[in-house]
């Protein structure tokens, strides 16, 4: 065998292995939502969507686990990704290489992959237990705390990737720097920056464990955000767990519903990311 | 002429700093220097780019600066802006004095630095925004003009880098969707519109095409009536084409500094004469 059909073979080897590896990895994520099509798509009526959480044997929808999520979800986002944006510029445009800065980073990488428990917990004892109640804001903060990690993340990252030559350039005109930073860096970072809180809804969007501690659940339709909310992954947890068939309906389309949102979400996000970041 | 300018390159001429005023007195003789260096060091970290740097660069002409990488002729068109500021392990020590002051003294602010010594990148860097903004944003920082003054500044400073005819039907248009050539284009009218008294060009023709340099010397060519350009170039063709005086550098010194014919057809330095004749670089 000469040298030449012998890398050959090696590469084919390899080239199939690899293949092999996608389409295993794949088959799950097609699995997972051909499962959730199969078993909650049937479910997944107008009235799904306009009525509540029914008791048990009665028909019902999950109107109010929906727009509890996109409340207390939109809650999270608006705490947690300006902070997360403002950190993220410190350490970008500002701390670059402080010692400060790389103990930021630290501890945000162990915020980064902290147990979302441990954080439902944490939000219990310092709002829940003192407020005597759960409510939808303590909800909102222990999803804030797991946005903000992502969005430092993400945000230093992206601002990162503006050359210095345009941040140069700018200072070259005579442009303080706070100046340069909102001006020019963010606007050339800004896709980047979106992208990361759209990845950081994606991710929060599912999140049960911080919300079964803080937000817990809540049966009637309520907006207020000093009470108990209901949403869409405690229901689903509820629901699922439960012995009646209707409420288990209920909860595949509720799955069904979390997991294509996500889907298109990053979908959204990643098409963002492609299309609007040029190369400065 | 050339006995005006080659005791420049003799630092022992500016060992004290009271020869400043010194040929600041017999300045009715010669070119007025507009950017004068005085024993210029200059350090990164603890590495030192540049030694003891002593030269004027006269006003309303143009001067290059020549030599092979990292001889620290970027680094020297670095300090005339303080650009390097941006950088916390970059310090220089000397003075660089600009129409009697040394703007090297922290006290020396730094925008009134930046809105009189304009920058052009060897990148073309556009910033992401409109074409009319990229030149806004610069003069906007020390003007506040009413919007037909506005237009007709950025028309202005369009026309000085010669890209107005090719741009004013979309000048809503994202800058870094131009060529690259226009870009740099509208880099220089960018800088221009700030109306700055001297312009540091770094290399502003390395990364284009043949025909864009050429508009880009001519160009040059033209901005020397109205401002004071020093220009650093890899390009000895170059150098010779649009300067008026060479300053070539070698390991951070100062080499050699003359006017332009001298350098290219005369040099006094062996050093000078081998690079030139591409002994090395």
């Amino acid at each position: 065998m000469t040298l030449y059909q012998r890398r050959r073979l090696t590469n084919l080897f390899a080239l199939s292995l690899s293949v092999a590896a996608t389409g295993l990895a794949l088959s799950f994520l097609l699995w997972i939502l051909w499962t959730l099509i199969v078993n909650g798509l049937p479910y997944l009526e107008l009235h799904t969507f306009t009525a509540n959480t029914p008791p048990p044997g009665a028909r019902g929808g999950l109107a109010n686990a929906i727009v509890g999520s996109l409340i207390l979800t939109a809650g999270g986002v608006l705490i947690g990704a300006p902070l997360g944006i403002l950190a993220g510029t410190y350490l970008s445009e500002f701390g670059r290489n402080s010692r400060l800065a790389a103990l930021v980073r630290f501890v945000n990488d162990v915020l980064l992959s902290a147990p979302s428990i441990v954080i439902g917990v944490f939000v219990y004892e310092i709002l829940v237990r003192r407020a005597g109640h759960f409510s939808a804001y303590a909800g909102s903060v222990a999803l804030a705390l797991i946005v903000i990690p992502i969005v430092v993340r993400t945000s230093e990252d992206m601002l990162r990737l503006v050359s210095d030559t345009m941040r140069e350039a700018a200072a070259a005109l005579g442009a303080p720097q706070w100046k340069v930073t909102t001006h020019i860096v963010y606007r050339a970072a800004r896709p980047g920056i979106l992208t990361g809180i759209l990845l950081a809804i994606a991710r929060v969007s599912g999140e049960t464990a911080p919300l079964l501690f803080t937000a817990l659940n809540n049966q009637f339709w309520s907006t207020r955000l000093d009470q108990p909310i209901a949403n869409l992954p405690v229901v689903i947890f509820q629901f699922a767990m439960s012995p009646y068939d209707d409420w288990q309906h209920l909860a595949w389309a509720g799955a069904l519903i979390i997991t294509f949102s996500i889907l298109i979400l990053n979908i959204v996000a990643r098409s963002f990311l492609r299309a609007r970041v040029p190369r400065y | 002429m050339d006995t005006l300018y080659r005791p420049m390159t003799d630092p022992q001429q500016y060992s004290s700093p009271t020869d400043l005023s010194a040929t600041r007195t017999r300045a009715a003789d010669r070119p007025a220097g507009k950017v004068i260096v005085r024993n210029l060091e200059f350090f990164y970290g603890r590495f030192q780019a540049l030694h003891d740097i002593s030269l004027e660069i006269p006003a309303n002409r143009v001067t290059a600066f020549i030599g092979p990488s990292g001889c620290g002729k970027s680094t020297l068109l670095r300090t005339f802006n303080r650009i390097y500021e941006l950088y916390p392990d970059q310090t220089a020590r000397g003075e660089v004095w600009l129409d009697g002051e040394n703007i090297l003294e922290r006290r020396y602010n730094l925008n009134r630095l930046r809105a009189k010594i304009g920058m052009v990148f060897q990148k073309p860097t556009p910033f992401p925004m409109s074409i009319y903004d990229n030149i806004a944003f610069g003069v906007s920082l020390y003007e506040k003009l009413p919007r037909r003054r506005m237009d007709e500044r950025v028309e202005w400073a369009l026309d000085k880098a010669g890209l107005w005819g090719e741009v004013k039907d979309k000048l809503r248009q994202e800058g870094t969707r131009l060529s690259g050539g226009q870009q740099q284009r509208l880099c220089i009218a960018r800088a221009v519109a700030v109306k700055p008294e001297v312009l540091l060009l770094d290399e502003p023709a390395s990364a284009l095409d043949p025909i864009s340099t050429a508009m880009i010397e001519e160009l040059i060519d033209e901005l020397k009536a109205d401002y004071t350009i020093a220009i650093v170039t890899h390009n000895m063709q170059q150098a010779a084409r649009v300067s008026d005086f060479t300053a070539f550098l070698y390991l951070g010194k100062l080499i050699e500094f003359d006017t332009s014919e001298n350098i290219f057809t005369k040099p006094r330095e062996t050093a000078t004469e081998e690079y030139i004749t591409g002994r090395y670089g």
